[in-house]
């Protein structure tokens, strides 16, 4: 931050300094001014601001408070389970997709000469259907809405006979969206790697599949560190949408609260403070492992990886939304 | 499947009705994330504060919840977010001017989500321009605006085409959150309306709906795929 704003300004002089001081106290009155007027005035008109509303949530003496926090405390306990599941889940799956991917591309160079030719035209039919079928499920389901998913699970799974914990449908739900995003994240890690990596490899003797999981495997995982952080916040966030299916999770608590108390803007504002306060930190774990990374990579001798442009694209993407 | 062609208008309608809300959303979006991302490298420390806090702010929180404080937050501000009625747009979208105000409140919370990641997209193309270039400006004696506005943002707007457009992919699906927030009629609600209210078989609708959302984030992804590429090739 600082080093990028010092790129694009000079360090600045007496007179620069006091122009900054000026527009910065003029700047900070005007905000104030604004949220004063525009926020803090209507909103305390309507009494948003008394102890009615907010003692519940902030004032232990309240008769209801132990009673709300307990609640949140348990709607909490939900997040957090179902966002452990899922993430776990997709992180499984996602690498065993990531490295089907990989061996069903490096098998598509071979030509089994020393079978029978309709039984090598087989086996290649099957590689090219296999990989076809991985790739058309990866493109439709990071294509799909989240929210999307989880209410196709939800509706879908009872049609079949299945009818589980609303718990099992969100994770069913997230795992499937976010399993496809994480392994794109872990795919694109292993062919961002320098390829000297997979020759090397190959020349001692292991097999595709040693090589991807001893080789590659470990390496996109710490290149990517960074991304799957990142991916976990998405999880975090989206496991909110187990409203819609009506799971028990912070928001739905929330909601149940406030069909008690009614007092909508109090209750949101803490559940938005719980989830920024977690998420944030979680940001910033991954921006200190990238560092930790890049400077570790360094000293090592090696030349610095930067993960590739596809891992960036697909953090944005998931802080975005996959996002929710 | 005979759903998918005797509703064919409905699903229709819930595409056409998710578009405008996309292209509504997207262009309130690149506006006002342009404006926090100006605020987060503007030399005047408070303003860099508030992009700052802004940023970290709807990056952090679910959409859920901003969805949630536009919805209960916006009443209690005493708005109705009547000024979206702007006159010559609903025209178009004609659901800006309905009565119920459940699509702009809506279309603010997407606005304000999106907005956090368009400026984040939009600073790392800023920071991708290599440090020399605006160095190179600064000593030839421009001043900061004249810096972006002549080196610095006609580069680093190659750099965020991608990340802008998977921004852009990203708010398409959360758009889908809108119709679990009263908006009718689009393609979320219409999944929900068609398989619970109206008793149709799960299978043909959860197809139909996810071709409706396919058809604008596929398309939009093999561009993407299509335009890094040649930006690598480029470097």
């Amino acid at each position: 931050m600082s080093q990028q704003n010092s790129v694009l300004y000079d360090v600045p002089g007496p007179r620069q300094r006091r122009i900054t001081l000026i527009s910065s106290l003029v700047a900070t009155v005007v905000v104030l001014v604004g949220a004063y007027f525009l926020i803090y005035r209507p909103l305390s008109d309507k009494g948003q601001f008394s102890m009615e509303l907010w003692g519940p949530l902030v004032d232990p003496g309240n008769e209801n408070f132990s009673q709300v926090w307990d609640r949140i405390g348990l709607g909490l306990k939900n997040t957090l389970i179902a966002a452990a599941l899922a993430i776990v889940s997709s992180l499984v799956v996602g690498t065993l997709i990531a490295v089907l991917r990989i061996q069903l591309k490096s098998l598509a160079r071979r030509r089994y000469t020393g079978l029978a030719t309709p039984v090598a035209y087989l086996l290649r039919g099957l590689n090219v259907l296999l990989s076809a079928v991985t790739r058309v499920c990866v493109e439709v389901f990071r294509g799909l809405p989240v929210v999307i998913t989880i209410f196709f699970v939800a509706r879908g799974f009872p049609e079949f006979g299945i009818s589980w914990d609303n718990l099992w449908y969100l994770v069913i739900g997230l795992t499937i969206y976010n399993s496809v995003v994480i392994a794109e994240i872990i795919r694109s890690g292993m062919e961002g790697l320098p390829g000297g990596q997979a020759e090397a490899a190959a020349a001692i003797g292991l097999s595709p599949l040693q090589t991807t999981r001893m080789i590659l495997l470990p390496q996109a995982f710490r290149i990517m560190l960074p991304a799957l952080i990142s991916q976990l916040v998405v999880v975090l966030k989206d496991t909110s949408l187990g409203f819609i299916i009506s799971y028990e999770e912070t928001l739905n608590i929330g909601k149940q609260i406030i069909g008690v108390l009614g007092n909508p803007i109090q209750v949101y504002v803490v559940i938005a403070v719980l989830f920024i306060a977690v998420n944030y930190s979680l940001s910033k774990l991954a921006q200190y492992v990238q560092h930790r990374l890049s400077r570790g990579r360094k000293t090592a001798g090696t030349p610095a990886q930067n993960p590739p442009p596809v891992a960036l694209t697909s953090q944005a993407e998931g802080a975005g939304g996959g996002v929710i | 499947m005979s759903v998918l062609i005797d509703k064919f208008d409905v699903f229709a309608g819930g595409f056409w009705l998710t578009l405008q809300i996309c292209v509504l959303a997207a262009i309130g979006a690149l506006i006002l994330g342009a404006v926090v991302a100006v605020l987060r490298i503007s030399p005047v420390p408070p303003l860099r504060a508030v992009g700052t806090a802004y940023v970290n702010i709807f990056r952090n929180m679910p959409l859920t919840v901003v969805m949630f404080f536009a919805a209960f937050g916006l009443p209690a501000l005493g708005s109705n977010a009547d000024f979206l009625r702007i006159p010559g747009l609903d025209v178009v979208f004609r659901r800006l001017s309905t009565d119920l105000p459940y699509f702009r409140f809506a279309l603010i919370a997407l606005v304000l989500y999106t907005a956090a990641f368009v400026c984040e997209a939009l600073r790392s193309g800023v920071n991708a321009v290599p440090a020399g270039q605006a160095e190179a400006a600064r000593s030839l004696g421009l001043t900061f605006g004249q810096n972006l506005r002549y080196v610095v943002l006609p580069q680093s707007w190659k750099a965020s085409v991608v990340p802008l457009g998977s921004v852009i992919i990203a708010m398409i699906k959360n758009s889908a959150l809108v119709g679990f927030f009263g908006v009718v009629g689009d393609l979320s609600q219409t999944a929900d309306q068609l398989t619970s209210a109206e008793g149709y078989a799960f299978i043909p609708v959860a197809i139909g709906i996810s071709i409706g959302y396919l058809i604008m984030t596929v398309p939009l992804g093999a561009l993407l795929d299509r335009i890094e590429k040649r930006q690598a090739v480029a470097r």
